[in-house]
């Protein structure tokens, strides 16, 4: 009994709401580049087109939605070339809805590994959101490479000077769709019905997110509430601004974006890490 | 520095909710968060039966934990035996973080990894040495810790061959052979392992509980240890908690605890051998328990041995085989007894039974003895058990001289009074 009231650590049924331990996290470092490895390398294991396949979906989606929206509903994208409008609304789009999508489950999906072993349940959903990161990158290559051959066929498109802020946006995208996953995840635990709100909830709230329809359209059509107050739709439109040089934006818009995303964040993180202490009992 | 407490639990509790999840969830927590919100004491946890799997309580609400004190000092490997469901997995999964306890407080002085078990987190696509890193790091190790101990983890697996092939291709012992090698190289300070050894053939549980072993006597870490298989623990073990109904009802010593918890309830010898998970055959026929010389008179040298082996059959056998080795150190064979080499052949009926089998007298030197039993009709395995359970010979003065034999410079096996001839 030498050392009486000197511990490492205790383990109390009592945690506060904001008993993050970030040290602990930090040292759990490896395990998150562990994971990113084995989510990159392990998805197309046994395909034929392998990594292909990051590229295949959204280049058709794109062909489907000009078609439908572009050519036969007659819908003006500006100066921006339709196709090039879908593409890059759903490159940015498809970064948050992954994000969102893969977190979402994180409790109900690796109950298994939680089950049996402890490390920070966080490094679970921030792996997800940095192996997504490797898929959106390969997609803004994509991107890229349509962007460019619309610049060489003599489009008027070009980037604005605040180009430089697309990682802010992208962090900024990430931390929304992580939020609201971990939200999403620790509510799931006990009460199965969201995972249905999830799957049906992404779909729809791509219609009014922009991805495919431009500003000017809701405008018209006096539903500009509908989007003015989605984080998404702001950031949506922003990255079309800050890469193709035309895009609705304001400064409100832009700072209402970003406490959104903080406070999902946080609240997200919170909520996480009160329920991974006893998840296991009640999923 | 030997006496240091380093792990100290302290009136652990754990609540859990029986029945189907689902229909009064919303109002329960509302309820609870109503008195919360008040400053009251949670309505639910007042309420609650002891933790009895077999009988019928009044309460939705269960204890399988209540009240449970103990520590652990430097160095010592701790074995926690129960019956199934008397909270043994709930403990490790508290004393593991993997899920928080309802009441009371863990306080350890080490860093705990704990082996519920192997291979947590393998994914079948990625070859061994990619399995070797990601388990590693779930475990808690950091990726330079891992590079500097994969030569040692290879070889200790015995699965070089196969490092750079997805672990799909691999047979399930070869799976548990890298896994255990990757948590055999954790260095924590205290380490949990729950029933693992039980999958693996004895070559590897052998090597299992040696590494164990070093891992407590030469590090100088913490082992706790739970098992069904008691020559395991008695080989492993220095000290013994029994939990019973959710609480401690022993803690002391390895032999003691033991007997104790195998008398305090005579169907444990059953029900550890029925669970077992470590047997071959099909099962058609199974050993449920083996008793010997009726279960009161000590196995003494020099006298006779009746070992009683309680069966169920599912289909009745014309011509069964009986075999049953008795091994020292686990794994040397001292003597076979088997009803086909020695002429004798008879049939099992279905149903309950025993069948008794009597060495009229056993010329083994006192010590420590463990037995492998085997079942087969037809060269088909019907039930066969490695370590299925252990005796011991007492000591005795066989030949009237005085003296028991009872040093192991004489060997094991003893012959008969011999003729002695000078001429």
């Amino acid at each position: 009994m030498l050392s009486k009231d000197k511990w490492l650590f205790e383990i109390t049924p009592k945690n506060s709401l904001f008993s993050l331990n970030l040290k602990e996290i930090w040292s759990y470092k490896d395990l998150l580049v562990l994971f990113v490895k084995r989510d990159v390398i392990t998805l197309y294991k046994q395909t034929i087109l392998g990594p292909l396949w990051y590229i295949i979906q959204p280049l058709f989606t794109s062909v489907i939605f000009t078609l439908i929206f572009n050519t036969i509903a007659e819908i003006k994208t500006g100066g921006i070339p339709p196709y090039l409008f879908n593409l890059a609304g759903i490159t940015f789009w498809n970064y948050f809805s992954e994000c969102l999508k893969g977190t979402a489950d994180t409790f109900k999906k690796n109950q298994a590994i939680f089950g049996k072993v402890y490390f920070p349940r966080i490094i679970m959903p921030m792996s997800v959101v940095v192996s997504n990161l490797v898929k959106f990158g390969i997609q803004l290559l994509v991107l890229l490479s349509f962007y460019i051959y619309y610049v060489a066929i003599g489009k008027s498109v070009r980037p604005s000077v605040y180009v430089v802020f697309l990682p802010f946006i992208v962090i900024c995208m990430g931390m929304l769709g992580l939020g609201f996953g971990m939200i999403i995840s620790s509510l799931v635990t006990k009460y199965r019905d969201l995972t249905f709100l999830v799957s049906f909830g992404v779909q729809l709230l791509m219609y009014v997110s922009l991805v495919t329809l431009p500003y000017s359209l809701f405008v018209t059509h006096d539903l500009t509430w509908a989007v003015d107050f989605n984080p998404m739709a702001q950031i949506i439109e922003l990255s079309r601004f800050v890469i193709l040089g035309e895009g609705t934006v304001s400064s409100f818009g832009i700072i209402y974006t970003l406490l959104f995303s903080i406070i999902v964040f946080i609240l997200g993180v919170l909520i996480f890490n009160k329920t991974e202490k006893s998840f296991i009992d009640t999923i | 520095m030997e006496s240091e407490v380093i792990l100290k639990v302290e009136n652990v509790s754990k609540q859990y909710r029986l029945g189907v999840r689902g229909t009064g969830t919303i109002s329960h927590d509302l309820n609870r968060w109503w008195h919360q919100l008040r400053g009251k004491e949670d309505p639910y946890l007042k309420v609650g039966d002891i933790n009895k799997r077999d009988s019928k309580g009044n309460s939705e609400y269960v204890w399988a934990l209540k009240g449970v004190n103990f520590e652990v000092k430097k160095g010592e490997v701790l074995g926690i035996i129960g019956k199934n469901g008397a909270g043994k997995s709930t403990l490790l999964k508290i004393l593991s973080k993997v899920t928080g306890p309802t009441e009371g407080s863990i306080k350890s002085n080490g860093r705990i990894a704990s082996l519920l078990e192997v291979g947590t987190g393998f994914h079948p696509e990625m070859t061994g040495r990619e399995n070797i890193y990601l388990n590693g790091a779930i475990l808690g190790m950091t990726k330079k810790e891992i590079a500097s101990k994969i030569d040692e983890i290879i070889e200790f697996s015995g699965c070089q061959r196969f490092i750079d092939t997805p672990t799909k291709r691999y047979s399930s012992g070869m799976t548990v052979r890298l896994a255990f090698a990757v948590a055999a190289h954790l260095e924590p300070d205290i380490l949990i392992v729950d029933e693992v050894l039980a999958v693996g053939d004895a070559e590897f549980q052998k090597k299992a509980i040696g590494k164990m072993k070093s891992i407590s006597e030469e590090g100088g870490r913490t082992v706790l240890f739970v098992s069904h298989n008691m020559v395991a623990v008695e080989q492993l073990c220095s000290k013994v908690i029994i939990l019973e109904n959710g609480k401690v009802s022993f803690e002391g010593g390895v032999t003691e605890g033991i007997s104790n918890y195998l008398t305090y309830n005579s169907e444990v010898n059953s029900v550890l051998l029925s669970k077992r998970k470590d047997r071959k055959g099909n099962q058609n026929f199974k050993i449920n328990k083996i008793s010997f010389n009726e279960g009161n008179d000590s196995i003494v040298q020099g006298k006779p041995l009746k070992i009683k082996l309680h069966y169920f059959n599912k289909l009745s056998v014309d011509n069964i085989k009986i075999s049953i080795t008795i091994c020292k150190n686990f794994e040397e064979k001292i003597m076979n007894i088997n009803n086909h080499s020695q002429g004798i052949f008879f049939s099992v009926e279905k149903g309950e039974g025993v069948i008794s089998i009597t060495i009229p007298k056993l010329y083994l030197i006192s010590s420590e003895y463990t037995i492998d039993v085997w079942t087969s009709f037809n060269d088909v395995v019907l039930d066969y058990v490695v370590n299925a359970t252990s005796f011991e010979v007492k000591p005795s003065d066989v030949f009237n001289t005085g003296k028991a034999l009872n040093t192991s410079q004489h060997g094991i096996v003893f012959p008969d009074v011999c003729e002695w001839m000078n001429n």
